[in-house]
């Protein structure tokens, strides 16, 4: 039952995105439009929490579930693909407004015409890997 | 009982986010949804065209049992932790939404506008969710990670791909919200 922390992590987070209303498209829209703090404060207060946490793992070197030392990978350097991709993803988002997490949400939800939305995500992924050679990186 | 059934409030759900993100640390992973899309098109045999999808996806059902916990977490929520009394927008919001021909939420969290299955069979409604999803799809895997991976996981570990990412979300969300959404939602 290795799996079963993972599912109950999800079911945890699933029941967190949609009680704070991360996963509305009107609560997308109206933070893009700078109208209400409620999604910078549930980012920030994440940021915050996050951020404490991962200083606290790293002073403290505390070992994982598993016993091994907890390590955290950086990300790639780079720019153009955090740009360029970044604000192709903030299109997509304003637009639909769902993050992938969101996706898989909504369908728990029972809001069934997001899985257009899921389809087109597969789709955008599945082009990205064709074309990846050829974008700047 | 309104602190559960209705909205919860943004530190109390930012405060459960974040620890979402330490959890799956301890467990020796990382934070990061819009992976699981890269892992199904494995799955679904895209290795044959590209070595982008040549991986092990076993390697990642422990993301996949997230993936079904979080369906399973949004069927909970929305059916046995809900009264309807959620999603009250600035009322700014609501009148800017109702110039675009986009209904009220009245405790929906998506407007029938773009969600409907009225809407879902028309050309431009299919056709506004499908390029919303290949937007998202595409530009994660260009980033390399979406709000969960950057927003919550690269920031919180100072990560300067990260905080570039991030602005690159709020310069592609800001032209849709303020430029492009009036344009698609008034050409009718």
């Amino acid at each position: 039952m290795k799996l079963a922390r993972f599912f109950l992590t999800g079911v945890f987070f699933g029941i967190v995105l949609t009680k704070a209303e991360a996963v509305s498209w009107y609560r997308i829209y109206e933070m893009f439009h700078f109208q209400s703090f409620h999604m910078f404060g549930i980012i920030g207060t994440a940021l915050i929490t996050g951020i404490i946490g991962i200083q606290l793992i790293k002073k403290k070197k505390l070992k994982d579930f598993n016993g091994f030392p907890i390590t955290i990978i950086d990300k790639e350097r780079g720019f153009w693909r955090y740009i360029i991709g970044g604000s192709l993803f903030g299109l997509g988002w304003a637009l639909v407004g769902s993050c992938p997490g969101p996706i898989f949400i909504l369908l728990g939800t029972g809001m069934y015409a997001v899985a257009v939305v899921f389809i087109g995500a597969l789709l955008g992924t599945y082009i990205y890997g064709l074309l990846l050679d050829y974008l700047p990186h | 009982m309104e602190i559960i059934y209705g909205t919860w409030h943004w530190s109390i759900s930012g405060f459960l986010i974040g620890m979402t993100m330490l959890i799956l640390i301890y467990f020796g992973k990382s934070f990061g949804m819009s992976s699981n899309l890269r892992t199904l098109c494995s799955m679904a045999g895209a290795g044959k065209f590209s070595d982008f999808f040549k991986m092990d996806w076993r390697e990642q059902k422990w993301s996949l049992a997230i993936v079904l916990g979080a369906i399973v977490g949004g069927f909970i929520a929305f059916h046995f932790l809900s009264n309807g009394s959620g999603v009250n927008l600035n009322p700014d919001t609501i009148t800017q939404l109702q110039s675009l021909g986009i209904d009220a939420p009245n405790g929906k969290l998506l407007p029938d506008a773009l969600f409907s299955i009225e809407t879902l069979q028309s050309p431009k409604g299919f056709a506004i969710l499908l390029i919303g999803g290949l937007l998202i799809g595409f530009g994660t895997r260009y980033a390399g990670g979406c709000t969960s991976g950057h927003a919550i996981s690269g920031l919180s570990n100072l990560q300067l791909p990260s905080l570039v990412a991030v602005i690159g979300f709020f310069i592609g969300g800001i032209i849709m919200a303020h430029f492009l959404l009036p344009i698609i939602f008034k050409t009718a």
